[in-house]
């Protein structure tokens, strides 16, 4: 789909991007990869507001995970979670086993020098 | 943290004691999400419907999946103002919220600005008035 390639497109660019234009120590001290989260965190923000307006109210923690497994991912990729563990006691693992932002990038051997350094929120 | 991200009314004198009876009915919108939670209530709605009632004011709450909160305080003597156009100007504000949430440059936690938000409120409040 043509704008779904744009979008990985841009996104490789902003990673490429701010590393380029990192300070001194910046890429071995984390920073980067803690710019890179927050635009994350920020971009994820507003899809929820905009994504939860219209459901119902979440009755517990569950219901919110479900909403995020299913109805979130779905949106944003198209795909629902694989595999979703938990212990019960606040901590949650979300499996993708096919993430639509690396599959095109994971499917070669052209960039496994920076694979590390995609991150995603 | 509670403080508000915005916060109007009118007639601007007394403004202290509406911020006050804001306050105090977060209390109110803290007590009625908890009850949902341990599912004494099965309520699967944003809005609140009226938190209480004073002898001069009427406040109504709602409550985003993103746990944001809305307060309104009506005159009592408004008796014309039904349920249902409390309903849609929650859900106008809710609206406007998202509108705020996804301008890139608002920063989450700041007080809101944004021109749109404000005429949207003062459209609502000059309705009721």
């Amino acid at each position: 789909m043509a704008d779904e390639a744009l979008f990985l497109l841009l996104h490789n660019e902003m990673v490429s991007g701010l590393y380029k234009s990192a300070e001194q120590g910046e890429v071995e001290n984390g920073r980067c990869i803690t710019k890179l989260e927050n635009m994350g965190f920020r971009v994820g923000q507003g899809l929820i507001e905009r994504f939860t307006k219209d459901t119902a109210r979440f009755k517990d923690e569950l219901d919110i995970m479900k909403f995020i497994c299913k109805d979130f991912w779905t949106t944003v990729f198209k795909k629902q979670i694989d595999n979703l563990r938990t212990n019960h006691q606040g901590i949650y693992v979300l499996q993708d086993n096919k993430f639509r932002l690396l599959t095109q990038m994971s499917a070669g051997k052209q960039y496994l020098e920076h694979a590390s350094k995609v991150n995603f929120r | 943290m509670n403080y508000p991200l915005y916060i109007r009314s009118a007639p601007t004198e007394n403004e202290l004691k509406f911020h006050y009876m804001v306050h105090t009915s977060l209390d109110v919108v803290d007590e009625k999400i908890s009850a949902m939670g341990k599912a004494l209530v099965d309520q699967r709605e944003l809005y609140l419907g009226l938190l209480y009632p004073t002898e001069d004011y009427k406040v109504y709450g709602y409550v985003t999946n993103s746990k944001v909160k809305f307060v309104m305080v009506v005159d009592s003597s408004n008796t014309a103002l039904r349920d249902n156009e409390i309903r849609s100007m929650f859900r106008k504000l809710h609206n406007s919220y998202t509108d705020v949430m996804c301008n890139p440059f608002y920063n989450p936690g700041d007080r809101i600005q944004s021109r749109a938000f404000d005429s949207m409120v003062t459209s609502m409040m000059i309705q009721v008035c």
